[in-house]
């Protein structure tokens, strides 16, 4: 251990008088054990630990480690489904993980402690300091203390001029260079750098300011999901949604009303090259009103532009394919024709889904039955005999729909939520080819397949496009980036700027002549301080220069020794 | 679609990659001017730390008047400004700053100085490399890893060379530098390499300048830092293994000799990370403001999110360890070197074993 603690044995009272306050930095003192009795002694106790720089030290360090976690197991807010999949094949864990609620680290009860203890310590500490910040800039800077010579830097000569008179000068001169000056008997106190302190509190009161505003911000947010295809619209509405999750303080109410159509979208893809296939441009056109009765306007929806109406953003998040598919019953009637969207499972688009048709179908024997067909999609195919129905490519060069048939019922009927997505085939039976086997076709846009024993056609018609698009809602983070922002600015003057306080005394001595003697103390050890000492003395020492006889430096009273670094 | 349009600039590419590869070998030529520095300082006997430190020199310390150093104004002052006096705070070690590598031998110097010019010229190289590799994807060369890694590099030197040019003490940093971005740059060539491309739609963005540019420029400095808060360490306890009447070995002896205090280089290594982290706490709410543009939130608890956050709370603790008694010193080292192993963690880590919303083509 070093030995950077250790007291100097003798310091005189009047140089920590100097020291005294240069700073509202907590005083390290290890809190006593618990002093009095009963609840008020350790409640006592319990603050000054709580707001000890040694604790808030321990608390800031645990939030560091108690964050990590979240990024290495998967979070429900983040990505609710690689949850449920690290849950399967981390069977034996999750129990555990459960109960000391990792898949929610940043709103469980222990993160949450953590940082609500540490912001309560943080007050704590900025609260006393405020006050003894406000008493200093209402104060005045303290006088000098006797041995001047005894402080970090220290320089001194000797002068014809009277003392009244270089003070006068030093004190025009400190003042000048903006330090807070104030003369007493014989000696001129001056300091600077009030801004450190200031910034410091800045500093720590636009981190409560960040931490209010992400609350606010997650107690009121809304994010909700929803797939236009093209030409569709969307209103904003809760029940418009395919999904919406909200903070535990929104309320429906506060979903802005506004709607919009996508007229248009367009990608881009590289055509070559190592990175085929990775997309390089996203565009949605949209036309949009806002209000119940707004008048249309257009925009465009980029990646990174999201389109801002009153507060709420819609975000571009996804896009794919959506099929036209048409089918007729036996006699030939149109039952179903729709674009059924699919979703995309790679980065070249290889889309699966399912086309359902619930109502309006007769068989042959003329029963109601549902048909449902399980679908895959790929925009460029590598051709038949390849051996994978996988897209070689994003943009629509060689698209190709495979579908297999069945019918029954779909289920949907039971009033359950489906994913519309996926076919639930429990309740339905296969349509067979000739050889027994599950029915499927792979068509090309066009093309028809006629379903065995005449129970109809379906028809691959064309393809939409559809994109998906995030809407959100969060208040506060106005507030946020104000308090960011004057965070990053309280931390910049908190580290830059330095404290220091400067003394000059000129004395007349016993032969007549004045000793100027000026020194210099900083709160830490900075190699400026000695320049601006060297600086603001040679300023002074013009004014009120050593007698021609002697060197100024000889005058001096302190024994020099010429040191290895000279 | 302007940035579509405009194809790659193979040959432009191309040439950055032999930029790159020279600068390498360049690189290679200042590591061993530098083992020639060290291995030439070795010879001179300096022994001016154990001097200062050994248990009898301490008691004559004692006995005699405090010794004032002067700085400013030293015995060549004109007769027009006042000497300065300084005195350093009680209780730290005054010890003289090391020789340096050279141990003032004129050989080692001179193998000194070839080295920082090889430096200096290998670092205009890879320079050259990262603006060709800029041009030929006509945007900011911040799109993958291995552009990351260049920039990573070219900026550590920089840095280091601007802090030489400033007259700082730093060449003691020469041989640790250079092994360090000949590693950097051989984990890009070997492992990180990526033809030169354009970006995927997300990255499409002016805060990809701003982000990115300040996260690597962060990084190098922190590496900065780090470097010092190691040496730091060795330093320290060789100081206190002194104090102490022991007698280090012999090759400990000669390295940590030559190497600034440890009181010095722990103000270094303390002054970079101070200086560096409003602008880290710049990046990171860059970032956020970005993913709230991109996607929809400032703060959603992304990997790269939570170990950016990890980061500065790692550093804010050792800014504030360093000001706090019994913190203070080796363990605020450890809090630095914890900091930027956060730091590391979250480019390599957090790029290549997790997967998050910054997972982007050819990592």
């Amino acid at each position: 251990m070093s030995t950077t603690d250790k007291a100097p044995a003798e310091a005189p009272n009047e140089d920590e008088a100097a020291r005294a306050q240069l700073s509202t930095a907590p005083v390290e003192d290890s809190p006593a054990a618990p002093v009095g009795i009963g609840v008020i002694g350790w409640a006592r106790w319990f603050w000054r630990q709580l707001t000890s720089m040694r604790v808030a030290l321990i608390l800031l360090f645990l939030l560091s480690l108690g964050s990590i976690p979240g990024s290495l197991i998967p979070q429900t807010q983040v990505d609710a489904m690689k949850v449920a999949e690290w849950k399967k094949t981390h069977e034996f864990w999750v129990p555990v993980a459960e109960k000391l609620q990792l898949f929610d680290v940043y709103s469980s009860v222990w993160f949450s402690a953590i940082y609500i203890l540490l912001f309560v310590s943080l007050i704590g500490c900025i609260v006393p300091r405020t006050w003894q910040f406000v008493g200093q800039l209402t104060g005045r800077p303290p006088g000098a203390p006797r041995r001047l010579d005894r402080l970090p830097a220290y320089t001194t000569w000797r002068t014809d001029k009277a003392p009244e008179e270089v003070l006068a000068s030093a004190k025009g001169l400190l003042g000048g260079r903006r330090f807070r000056t104030e003369a007493s008997a014989g000696a001129v106190a001056a300091e600077k750098g009030y801004l450190r302190e200031a910034g410091n509190l800045a500093f720590h009161i636009a981190l409560i300011v960040m931490l209010v505003a992400f609350a606010c911000g997650q107690l009121f947010k809304s994010e909700g999901g929803k797939l236009v295809l093209r030409g569709k619209g969307f209103s904003n509405t809760l029940t418009q949604y395919d999904d919406f999750k909200s903070g535990s303080l929104f309320s429906a109410d506060d979903l802005t009303p506004f709607s919009f159509t996508l007229d248009k979208f367009d990608a881009s893809y590289e055509k070559a090259g190592p990175q085929k296939g990775t997309a390089r441009d996203f565009k949605a056109y949209v036309t949009y009103s806002e209000g119940a009765e707004g008048a249309p306007k257009k925009a465009e929806i980029e990646v990174n532009k999201p389109l801002e109406i009153d507060g709420s953003k819609i975000y571009l998040l996804g896009h794919g394919y959506a099929p036209v598919i048409s089918v007729t019953d036996p006699t030939g009637k149109v039952v179903y024709r729709d674009a059924v969207p699919m979703l995309p499972f790679d980065g070249n688009l290889s889309s699966s889904g399912a086309v359902k048709v619930p109502d309006g179908y007769r068989n042959k024997n003329g029963d109601k039955e549902q048909l449902g067909f399980n679908a895959m999609f790929v925009p460029t195919f590598a051709g038949a005999g390849k051996g994978t129905m996988l897209s070689q490519f994003p943009d629509l060069n060689f698209p190709v729909l495979a579908l297999s048939a069945y019918h029954g019922s779909l289920g949907v009927d039971a009033g359950l939520p489906q994913n519309v997505y996926q076919l639930n085939t429990s309740k339905m039976q296969e349509f067979k080819d000739p050889e027994g086997q599950l029915f499927k076709q792979r068509l090309l846009p066009g093309e028809t397949m006629t379903l065995p024993d005449g129970a109809g056609t379906v028809k691959f018609e064309g393809i939409e496009r559809w994109a998906t698009f995030s809407v959100t809602h969060q208040p506060a983070s106005g507030l946020a980036l104000a308090g960011a922002v004057i965070a990053i600015g309280g931390l910049a003057a908190s580290l830059f700027v330095q404290r220091r306080r400067i003394w000059v005394r000129a004395v007349r001595g016993a032969d007549g002549v004045t000793v100027v003697e000026m020194a210099g103390l900083g709160r830490s050890e900075s190699a400026k301080l000695p320049e601006e000492l060297s600086a603001l003395s040679a300023a002074l020492y013009e004014t009120a220069p050593s007698p021609a006889r002697s060197a100024p430096a000889d005058a001096g009273t302190t024994t020099e020794e010429e040191g290895e670094r000279a | 679609m302007t940035l579509l349009a405009a194809a790659t600039n193979e040959s432009l590419a191309d040439l950055s990659n032999k930029l790159v590869y020279a600068s390498m070998a360049v690189y290679m030529l200042a590591f061993f001017a530098h083992i020639t520095e060290w291995v030439f300082g070795s010879r001179s006997k300096v022994g001016r730390t154990a001097a200062a430190l050994t248990p009898a020199a301490a008691a004559a310390a004692g006995a005699a008047p405090a010794v004032q150093v002067r700085t400013k104004g030293g015995g060549t002052a004109v007769l027009d400004r006042p000497k300065v006096v300084t005195r350093s705070a009680s209780g730290v070690r005054d010890v003289p700053d090391g020789p340096g590598a050279a141990g003032g031998t004129e050989k080692g110097d001179l193998y000194g100085r070839i080295a920082v010019s090889l430096t200096v010229l290998g670092f205009l190289i890879e320079a050259a490399g990262v603006v060709s590799r800029a041009l030929s994807v006509e945007r900011a060369p911040w799109g993958n890893m291995y552009e990351f890694n260049l920039t990573f590099s070219t900026v550590a030197v920089g840095a280091y060379l601007l802090l030489l040019a400033l007259k700082k003490n730093v060449r003691w940093l020469g041989l640790i530098l250079v092994t360090s971005v000949l590693l950097d740059l051989g984990i890009a060539t070997t492992w990180l390499y990526t033809a030169s491309d354009q970006l995927v739609p997300a990255l499409h963005s002016y805060w990809l300048w701003i982000h990115v540019s300040t996260a690597i420029f962060c990084g190098a400095v922190f590496y900065i830092g780090a470097a010092g808060a190691v040496l730091y360490l060795f330093r320290d306890s060789y100081e206190s293994h002194l104090e102490a009447g022991k007698t280090p070995g012999r090759f400990r002896t000669s390295v940590l000799e030559r190497m600034p205090s440890a009181a010095t280089l722990d103000k270094f290594s303390y002054r970079i990370n101070a200086a560096v982290f409003p602008l880290w706490t710049f990046t990171i709410v860059a970032g956020a403001i970005w993913a709230g543009d991109a996607w929809g939130r400032y703060w959603g608890w992304d990997p790269k999110e939570v170990w950016s956050f990890v980061t500065w709370v790692a550093y804010a603790c050792y800014l504030h360890a360093r000001a706090t008694a019994g913190w203070k010193g080796r363990k605020a080292a450890y809090l630095a070197l914890f900091a930027f192993a956060c730091w590391i963690w979250n480019y390599y880590g957090v790029n290549i074993l997790l997967s998050g919303k910054h997972s982007y083509a050819g990592v």
